[in-house]
């Protein structure tokens, strides 16, 4: 029961190279359950996109896209640091692993940080479906475009949060993880022989990156030019 | 007697039910076997509460009037019996007590790929079951287990988002467990042991896996938006918001019939092992069962709109998945026709679990080839949401998964405590279990076609002497289920020592000691030779 | 003995036999399969029974030519299947071009059913026998389906859409209706009864009781409790726009964009009246949303499209949509 006694091997795997090539398979296999998990709600944003474009243009509208691209590239710039972490790791270089981890960390509270003020800002502007939501169109030709929009936007919204809001639980549950990683490299316990754990930590955290370069675009940019 | 399976003086002196003591060893265990045996418990807990709520349906449809219980408490308890059996029997039963105990030894490995997360598979489908039972005992749900929008978004009063969650935990358990299957049959053969060395089980479990790792998560996000309809007002599925209802049900089946598959793939790679052993040759179509396995998890994605033929599709959408839904029943006709030939010049005993495999090849040609009814779409414009959908799905997860589930627990029961069951009480309950179910479920096949809607507590008058029928078959039903839990249970400290290997079969799981130490295997074993080699008497096991 | 025990629900439709004799077929390539392979299965294991503890037979791995036999005879069969089936379902979505209209609506947990001339009913649908009926389902609330075992014939009805199906009976009688979808408490309770007769009773029923109000006589008195000729006169001097002349004729919005003012148009307009402001016109007609349902709406269309044209109405309707106060 005990995983310290023989080093990282575990007691049920006959060698190092299995236990790896394990590990990295099951990351993949979750990843694929990962994209079955957002592709419902992508599947469904695609349908009503098709059905009201002239409402999703609109609300888009409402959300600021320079936020959004900040988010972006924040995430961006967390894959990067996180890749640099897995390579310190690669190489032993324990503190070296805790830096890169810490910078992923904070950039990635950055991005929690700016999805605050911008559901905040939702919640001003009544744009939280909901009893209480008021739509106000941003373009005036808007609600001739689309009479229902006050029904339509409100499915924008939905989609909007419920997306949004997977996404950045999956963060929220991912920085705890990077966090343990960063400590478990600091503890000197990665070498070139074993650094799975912070491999496989990362290829979610780019599958969260990657999510959100999705999001992003269908989200932020409907009919921008 | 040439049936008579070998016994034993004496039990190993250590196998892994001795290896350690208490009630920590157990609940913090992550050797699979143990995990095996706590998942049995736990999904006959929730097959006898599902059962229970079985019956007090049954008991209402005695009288065409609704008088034994309220119409809501009626409703709620049909939900109770869908949802517990659906989500806490069917879809874990084979997997996770037979997959989990037998996959690594099959493939000769120490263990899954994961063990603690094995482990956790098996505390979230606990947590699961008990928020869910939660959400069922205190105010009950009353959706029905598919919980159709705008019902469960919009007008229910029950304990929709309670039951989700307790629902979308369980469906974690799920995925991981299908995770773990994945990653240990691609990394974790013995040396030898090629693909197409591998016991068709284990063909069986791939295939399921891959299953639940790739629709699981569209109904636990469905649930999640289920969810965030009723809480936050969101209006996916509400008409009134500017949503589609139907939306949820593509939603919905995306996942709920592949999830079908996954109750009865488990099954098949079941009856592959049984009916081989049994008639002591090689299974006639290896490569084609195995493959039939992967062309079905594949097909059983590209089905589903045909639960929703009369929602009002199109035509030419109607027409496509009607297509796609007759195919998708050939493989699992290859699979009968190969079990039937394997028994062709075989050496057969009518044991047990051959007894329940060859119940199985009868209820499930019924059940799929009513299947095929359902695929039509002139027909099931007809029979769609009657009692002939319910006599349907009951003959393929009853008379097929459950009877398949009952034959392998009989099978691996000496490999996995050391004992044999009593046979001649174990041949009654097979006997019962068949007549009962018939009995309960072939009248109402008939009641669905004059028209018995389905969900009903009171029906008209000219339905009742069928659905009498179907309650006393249900009452002889009962007690095949029952006998089982009992004399198991018995033959745990009082049944006659099993050896190593008493059927014989082949198979590395017969190739080390009933009950197995820990490790499985006291060395790696190297395969050399394919499955399914009767030719030769079984190896001979050292006993360590 | 078969009256003691049916199988079949009457057929009452003229579609049902074709679905019972494809429905038999069925069975009988069930019963055919089951028996034949469950009887090989048990004559090889009565046949090959083991008769010693230590038999070993041979070794049969397969065999290429039967896998491709029993894999193509079932693809077969299944292809006729399909085709059979296919043909009969096109036969049930093909509503004959002659056949007269019911709306039904689910409640829960009751169906209203509205004839064109005007009859209402609840939970009970009279026909006359021989002509085909389409009927046009939705729903007030959760999804319900209608359904017929006598005729065969079962359509969901969704709030939010309209799903069409049809049937012809061809039997006098009385039979059941079910609600087959799942909606609450009351679901069983969700029942009634078709009632088909022979054309003269027909004609009987449709001219007994009280006189029946047409669609648009309906409309008519809703038009007035409710006071929108206040707004809406025939002159044009009202504050609303003219009426009269306009289902099927093209308006001219606010915002310049040109709009046909179908049925969608005209319930739209009662129920949300700010999302298509005609052009010249304030926005001060008040909503009627929760104030009139599914049949009331129907009533006013109805009305509307029953109201003369004005006099001297020529193609161009704007310009006598010029609003009196300017």
């Amino acid at each position: 029961m005990s995983d310290a006694h023989a080093g990282p091997l575990r007691h049920h795997f006959a060698t190092l190279q299995q236990q790896k090539e394990s590990a990295t398979l099951g990351m993949w296999v979750f990843i694929a359950q990962e994209i079955m998990f957002f592709g419902g709600l992508f599947g469904t944003y695609a349908i009503y996109r098709y059905l009201y474009y002239a409402a999703f243009e609109d609300a888009s509208h409402h959300l600021d896209w320079k936020l959004g691209a900040i988010n972006t590239g924040v995430l961006i710039c967390s894959s990067l640091t996180m890749a640099l972490a897995v390579h310190a790791a690669a190489v032993g270089k324990g503190k070296q692993i805790a830096a890169w981890i810490a910078a992923t960390i904070l950039l990635g509270s950055i991005f929690l940080g700016v999805k605050v003020v911008e559901y905040k800002e939702k919640f001003d502007h009544h744009l939280v479906p909901g009893p209480k939501f008021h739509y106000v169109p941003h373009a005036e030709a808007a609600r001739a475009a689309d009479p229902e929009i006050d029904r339509h936007s409100q499915i924008y919204f939905s989609l909007y949060f419920m997306m949004t809001g997977l996404h950045a639980l999956h963060m929220i549950i991912g920085i705890p993880l990077l966090a343990w990683m960063g400590w478990r490299g600091w503890r000197g316990e990665f070498s070139a022989l074993y650094h799975s754990p912070i491999e496989i930590t990362g290829l979610y955290w780019h599958f969260v990156d990657i999510v959100w370069i999705f999001l992003f675009p269908l989200l932020y940019l409907i009919g921008h030019h | 007697m040439p049936t008579q399976p070998i016994t034993s003086e004496t039990m190993p002196k250590e196998h892994y039910l001795n290896a350690d003591y208490g009630i920590r060893s157990w609940l913090l265990t992550i050797d699979h076997k143990r995990i095996a045996l706590l998942y049995l418990l736990s999904v006959t807990v929730a097959f006898a509460l599902g059962g229970a709520y079985a019956v007090l349906v049954r008991l209402e449809l005695l009288t065409p009037a609704g008088d034994f219980f309220t119409a809501e408490n009626y409703n709620k308890m049909f939900t109770a019996h869908g949802v517990i059996m659906v989500f806490f029997f069917m879809i874990p039963a084979i997997p996770a007590t037979l997959g989990n105990f037998l996959l690594p030894m099959m493939i000769g490995a120490k263990d899954l790929a994961f063990p603690r997360i094995n482990l956790l598979s098996w505390y979230l489908y606990v947590v699961g079951f008990l928020v869910t039972l939660g959400a069922l005992f205190v105010g009950g749900l009353d959706t029905g287990w598919t919980f159709y929008t705008p019902y469960s978004t919009a007008f229910a009063n029950s304990n929709v988002v309670a039951a989700g969650v307790g629902i979308f935990i369980s469906g974690f358990s799920s995925i991981l467990t299908g995770f773990n299957f994945i990653v240990t049959i691609h990394k974790m053969r013995a040396p030898g042991m090629t693909w197409f060395r591998m016991p068709l089980f284990v063909w069986a479990h791939y295939a399921t896996s891959l299953i639940q790792i790739l629709g699981t998560p569209v109904v636990a996000v469905t649930i999640l938006m289920v969810a965030a309809e009723r809480l936050f007002k969101f209006g996916f599925f509400d008409p009134t918001r500017g949503g589609d209802p139907i939306l949820f049900q593509h939603l919905f089946w995306f996942y709920s019939h592949p999830a079908v598959y996954i109750m009865i793939l488990p099954a098949m790679g079941v009856i592959s092992e049984l009916v081989t052993c049994f008639s002591r040759k090689r299974v006639f179509g290896y490569d084609f069962i195995a493959m039939s396995s992967l062309a079905i998890a594949v097909l059983s994605f590209l089905v589903w709109a045909h639960h929703m033929f009369v929602s009002g599709m199109s035509v030419y959408a109607a027409m496509i998945f009607s297509a796609l839904s007759f195919l998708v029943a050939i493989p699992s006709a290859i699979k009968v026709f190969n079990w039937t030939a394997t028994l062709f010049r075989g050496s057969v005993s009518w044991q047990t679990p051959m007894l329940y495999a060859m119940g199985f090849i009868g209820l499930f040609l019924i059940g799929g080839l009513t299947g095929l009814f359902l695929a039509s779409v002139g027909l099931d414009i007809h029979v769609t949401d009657t009692y002939f959908i319910v006599a349907h799905f009951h003959y393929v997860m009853v008379g097929g998964t459950i009877m398949a589930y009952l034959g392998g627990l009989h099978f691996w029961w000496p490999k996995m405590t050391g004992r044999l069951y009593p046979e001649w009480w174990a041949r009654v309950s097979a006997v019962l279990v068949f007549v009962g179910f018939n009995t309960t479920f072939l009248p109402q096949f008939i009641l669905g076609y004059l028209g018995m809607p389905r969900r009903y507590y009171a029906y008209p008058e000219e339905f009742q002497v069928l659905n009498v029928m179907s309650t006393a078959g249900a009452s002889i039903l009962g007690v095949g289920f029952l006998l089982p839990i009992f004399y198991l249970a018995w033959s745990m400290r009082y049944g006659r020592i099993s050896s190593a290997n008493p059927w014989p079969a082949t198979g590395l799981e017969w190739q080390t000691p009933s009950p197995p130490p820990t490790e499985n295997f006291p060395r790696t074993p190297v395969v050399d030779e394919e499955a399914y080699d009767y030719t030769r008497p079984p190896k001979e096991i050292a006993l360590v | 003995m078969w009256q003691g025990f049916p199988l079949f629900p009457e057929q009452a439709s003229s579609l049902a036999a074709r679905v019972d004799e494809f429905y038999i077929f069925m069975w009988l390539v069930t019963a055919f399969f089951t028996v034949t392979i469950s009887a090989t299965m048990l004559y090889f294991a009565v046949r090959y029974r083991r008769r010693r503890a230590d038999e070993r037979p041979g070794e049969i791995h397969g065999s290429l030519a039967l896998e491709l036999t029993w894999t193509i005879i079932p693809l077969l069969i299944v292809v006729v299947m399909f085709v059979w089936a296919t043909l009969l379902f096109f036969a049930q979505r093909r509503t004959p071009d002659d056949a007269m209209q019911v709306t039904v609506v689910g409640k829960r947990w009751m169906w209203k059913l509205q004839h064109m001339t005007g009859q209402r009913e609840i939970n009970e649908l009279h026909v006359p026998v021989g002509k085909a009926v389409r009927l046009m389902l939705t729903s007030e609330d959760t999804i319900h389906s209608f359904y017929v075992p006598a005729f065969r014939m079962k359509m969901d009805a969704v709030p939010g859409r309209y799903n069409e199906t049809w049937f012809r009976a061809t039997k006098p009688g009385k039979y059941h209706i079910f609600c087959a979808e799942y909606c609450g408490t009351e679901h069983s309770g969700m029942i009634g009864w078709v009632y088909a007769m022979e054309p003269t009773d027909y004609q009987l029923w449709l001219a007994g009781g009280p006189a029946p109000v047409s669609l648009a006589e309906m409309g008519q008195k809703l038009f007035a409790e409710r006071n929108c000729a206040t707004c809406h006169t025939p002159q044009g001097a009202g504050r609303g726009p003219v009426l009269n002349g306009l289902p099927g004729s093209k308006v001219l919005l606010q915002g310049g964009e040109e709009w046909v003012a179908d049925d969608t148009y005209l319930r739209e307009s009662i129920l949300r009246p700010s999302a298509k402001i005609v052009s010249g016109y304030q926005p001060v007609m008040p909503t009627f949303q929760g104030q009139l349902g599914e049949e009331d709406l129907a009533a006013l269309i109805a009305y509307i499209k029953s109201l003369p044209a004005a006099a001297g109405d020529a193609a161009g309707r704007p310009s006598s949509n010029v609003p009196a106060s300017k």
